[in-house]
């Protein structure tokens, strides 16, 4: 049984820790903060001018000044604080956000990242994306393992082009979690295994080269 | 003299040009200057470069300048939510320009602030560095990035004085306190214009040296995703 979209969110909220401030992309990455643990501090970021973020408003607080980075309406915290968006971006960039928590099209062995753009196809722009991987402290990926088509996600290389140079430090795939060695050249380290999936299972779905190290 | 302005067309009034560059603040349609847009619209310029985060939507906003064919060239972040956008680009009447986010904001604020680059490690290693000077500090790649500057700003505050001095309201901020200090004219739309002394001094965002023309407006306010939450019943 591989992980679902919301075991995924599970298992990457494993990475919280108390007094982190932690940006989350949209997609199953949003879903983490439904699973910050009883008790721990996390303070969300948006990078389009927040921090604190809180959850989606009841529908009578909806306010159209009050949206996070995926243009969703959200709701203020007691200890929210807004912010122009070049302030957001010197905090990202100047290695202020503890965790970054973000969907991939490609990793490679090295912590390349692909994300933004595949080409021959109408191209949406890099938002954050770039930014978000090049500043903030350890950068965490969550995705499905395999492509729709069936092919690898989890590269030697990436095709795709770029959002950026060995930042990638973790991934999370629906088969099971590797940590990225992008400082030196070494393989990926298959350190979980998702309820129920083989090691042969990991081995046919991933052209990166990875050693197995299961705790 | 007097800032403040009747109406977003007669704050325009004998600025707009054939082939201007152009700042709109906002993040989506959040603190968009949604009249202004119109009035630029209306004002019939085209061969416009605009520089926004995003496009708008089809109808709506920015979505406004591609519909009319006013634009030629944007410079933005993310622009998914458009498809007359991916009709002009796909079909070449429209040119790109893609920045990331943050660069995207360093750049403005540093045109406003007399920087005319800067170096930052934010896309080095992609498509985005190519062609740009590369240079280590401290064992770490950054490449140059330059700062931008635009003929008008457009931009959307919360609450102005009868100085231009800009209180804006939650994430509608965004980009709007760069933009304002980063072109020849600004002109401003807010909700609400008070007279001197109303607004705390210790709490403008925007002081009114950068503001040029103020107007009044009432805005839409359109919402892109709607996201909310159940109450509890007891």
């Amino acid at each position: 049984m591989a992980w679902t979209r919301d075991d995924l969110a599970v298992r990457a909220a494993k990475e919280l820790r108390n007094g982190f401030y932690v940006n989350l992309g949209i997609g199953i990455p949003t879903l983490v903060a439904n699973h910050i643990p009883e008790g721990m501090k996390v303070t969300l970021q948006s990078e389009n001018g927040m921090l604190g973020m809180g959850p989606y408003p009841f529908e009578d607080e909806v306010d159209a000044d009050l949206v996070n980075a995926g243009k969703q309406t959200i709701s203020q915290l007691p200890q929210s604080s807004y912010f122009s968006s070049s302030e957001s971006f010197a905090m990202i960039r100047g290695g202020h956000i503890n965790l970054s928590i973000l969907g991939a099209m490609e990793v490679s062995q090295n912590g390349d990242l692909a994300n933004w753009m595949v080409p021959g196809k109408m191209v949406k722009g890099m938002g954050g994306a770039m930014d978000l991987v090049a500043g903030v402290r350890r950068c965490v990926v969550v995705m499905d393992h395999c492509s729709k088509d069936g092919r690898s996600k989890v590269l030697e290389k990436c095709d795709l082009p770029l959002t950026g140079v060995r930042v990638v430090d973790l991934i999370i795939t629906d088969l099971g979690v590797f940590d990225v060695d992008k400082k030196g050249n070494g393989p990926l380290k298959l350190i979980e295994l998702a309820p129920g999936v083989t090691i042969e299972e990991v081995k046919s779905n991933t052209e990166a080269a990875f050693v197995i190290d299961l705790n | 003299m007097s800032k403040i302005y009747s109406s977003a067309a007669a704050a325009l009034a004998g600025l707009p040009k054939d082939g201007m560059t152009i700042m709109s603040g906002g993040f989506g349609l959040c603190g968009i200057p949604e009249n202004l847009i119109v009035a630029l619209r209306d004002s019939g310029v085209g061969n416009l470069t605009v520089i926004s985060n995003n496009a708008g939507v089809d109808g709506f906003g920015l979505g406004l300048l591609l519909e009319s064919k006013q634009t030629k060239r944007m410079i933005s972040s993310y622009v998914g939510e458009n498809k007359e956008f991916e009709r002009q680009f796909l079909s070449g009447e429209l040119e790109l320009e893609f920045n990331p986010q943050g660069t995207l904001a360093e750049r403005i604020r540093a045109g406003g602030a007399g920087i005319p680059g800067f170096y930052t490690k934010t896309g080095v290693g992609t498509l985005v560095a190519q062609n740009k000077e590369h240079k280590d500090f401290d064992g770490v790649t950054h490449i140059l990035e330059t700062g931008l500057k635009a003929d008008i700003a457009l931009i959307k505050a919360w609450k102005s004085d009868e100085e231009g001095n800009l209180i804006y309201r939650k994430t509608a901020r965004n980009f709007n306190p760069m933009m304002a200090t980063a072109a020849a004219i600004t002109i401003v739309e807010v909700e609400e214009i008070v007279p001197c002394g109303a607004l705390d001094a210790d709490n403008i965002h925007t002081p009114g040296i950068y503001v040029d023309r103020i107007v009044q407006s009432t805005f839409e306010k359109r919402i892109e995703n709607r996201t909310t939450r159940a109450r509890e019943v007891a």
